[in-house]
């Protein structure tokens, strides 16, 4: 009985400790289990490799630094995919700090595509308002008229890839890399109002919640947390025998032993709970 | 006229907005475009408020030296001196502003979301208990999806030929309470534009709707 109390009233410090050794072995010794694709991670990946000649691939990054573990990995994941198949990228944020994170994954990728060139094949739009259904709405109607300049302070009309895109007409794919319900958004003014494709890459909290417009095909697809985007960089390695380091998929090794931890603490707490309550 | 002019435009706008969605004519959809540039503009000025509103309410809090006034020199400081070096070193790669973003804020809002995995393994162990058959059914999926949605569950799921169950699971039970929950957000939304369209709801004049 001493000891159940014990146990049961452990130290939370203890814990934390076993928590953190459970994030940090994986990453120094990675397991590398596999990684088994599910339907919408498949089906996005097939929408952006089936994009047409003339139409471009849309990712918005809509989050901040604070989910950037999870969804980092997918932008870099699904950015490698496109400049491998020489799809042509719009980049984005409708978060003012996700235009900071799009600047960066964009530099890390082009590191390993040198030869791509801003506005022949990748634009950078910059951030606009703090409005979110204003800039997609703005979109759907002209893309040059809500954006009048990149990034980089060109403007739009001057870019030779921008020339024939004007608006989701000629997006195959609009992506959200999104924290919160900007996915949403997305689906209510770019899908319901102007017929886009649209796909979300999202927390592991918000995953289910997508899950209803899966169904209606209103979302073509999905990445849900960090096992969405180990889905899809295992898929882009295997389809397009690119080998790099694959930041989600060592994750997932972090993942899965700080899953079976609680998942061991839960089923012992309850234990120690019934046999407590029996022995009242 | 301060109280009434606001609803009566809301009323209007809202009425023909309606109206506009379900015409599909050229002239339809160009006082569409032509509202979307409008409330793009007016977007704007939002920013300058906001701006105009931080630095009211902190510089108040510094100037009678209110608990934790010592926060609000840190925020007015940050955002001064953040706009201070973009204005002057410019935002590209590698420029200052963006080695603080990058090695300071990014940095402190991943340790801030991270600490919330230690507090969940915690509360997890303390408080997810089979007390109840409700809390049991909840304890039991919470359970098998924990484990089927990383790669050793997955493994386990396939080596012993089970049919993907956690997909099945968000699939059918997940998105049905997904889905009911969806349409009640949608009525409420719905009876709230109403309701602030018909002037019942008038929070967002500023008053207390009286």
């Amino acid at each position: 009985m001493n000891l159940l109390n014990k146990f049961m009233n452990m130290d939370r410090r203890w814990i934390y400790i076993i928590t953190t050794i459970c994030v940090i072995v994986p990453f120094i010794k990675p397991i590398g289990l596999p990684t088994y694709t599910t339907p919408p991670v498949k089906n996005l990946y097939d929408k952006v490799d089936n994009t047409p000649d003339g139409q471009a691939v849309l990712i918005s990054l809509d989050f901040d630094a604070s989910t950037l573990p999870e969804l980092y990995p997918m932008a870099v994941t699904i950015l490698k995919h496109c400049f491998e198949k020489n799809i042509k990228v719009i980049i984005t944020s409708l978060y003012i700090q996700g235009v900071g994170i799009a600047q960066i994954a964009l530099e890390d990728v082009k590191r390993e595509f040198p030869d791509k060139k801003e506005g022949i094949d990748y634009t950078f739009l910059p951030f606009v308002i703090p409005q979110l259904s204003l800039v997609i709405l703005g979109m759907g109607e002209d893309i040059h008229k809500t954006f009048p300049k990149d990034y980089y302070g060109t403007s739009i009309d001057s870019l030779p890839m921008m020339k024939e895109i004007r608006n989701f007409d000629q997006i195959s794919v609009a992506i959200s890399l999104a924290a919160g319900a900007v996915s949403r958004s997305w689906i209510t003014y770019a899908n319901q109002r102007y017929g886009a494709s649209v796909a979300a890459g999202v927390t592991a909290v918000m995953a289910a919640e997508n899950y209803p417009f899966l169904q209606t095909k209103q979302l073509i697809g999905m990445l849900g947390g960090l096992k969405g985007a180990a889905e899809y960089e295992t898929l882009v390695e295997k389809k397009l025998n690119i080998k790099t380091r694959k930041a989600a998929c060592i994750g997932m090794d972090a993942q899965s032993a700080v899953h079976i931890m609680m998942i061991v603490f839960i089923i012992l707490g309850n234990i120690a709970y019934f046999v407590a309550r029996r022995k009242k | 006229m301060r109280r009434t002019g606001p609803l009566k435009l809301c009323l209007i706008g809202g009425i023909v907005m309606i109206i506009q969605f379900f015409i599909p004519h050229k002239f339809s959809k160009n006082f569409f475009d032509g509202i979307v540039s409008w409330l793009i503009v007016s977007a704007i000025p939002a920013l300058v408020i906001g701006y105009y509103s931080i630095s009211h309410l902190h510089l108040n809090k510094i100037k009678r030296k209110k608990e934790g006034f010592g926060y609000s020199i840190v925020t007015l400081s940050s955002i001064v001196i953040m706009a201070f070096i973009g204005f002057m070193w410019g935002i590209e790669e590698n420029s200052l502003f963006m080695k603080i973003y990058q090695h300071i804020q990014m940095t402190m809002q991943a340790t801030m979301f991270s600490l919330l995995g230690f507090y969940m393994a915690s509360a997890a162990f303390r408080s997810f208990k089979a007390r109840t058959p409700e809390a049991t059914l909840l304890l039991v999926v919470a359970l098998v999806v924990m484990f089927g949605r990383v790669p050793i569950g997955e493994s386990v799921f396939v080596k012993l030929r089970l049919p993907n169950l956690i997909e099945w699971i968000l699939m059918y039970p997940n998105m049905a309470a997904q889905r009911g929950i969806g349409l009640g957000v949608g009525l409420g939304m719905m009876a709230t534009s109403l309701k602030i369209m018909l002037g019942i709801e008038r929070g967002w004049l500023g008053g207390t709707g009286k």
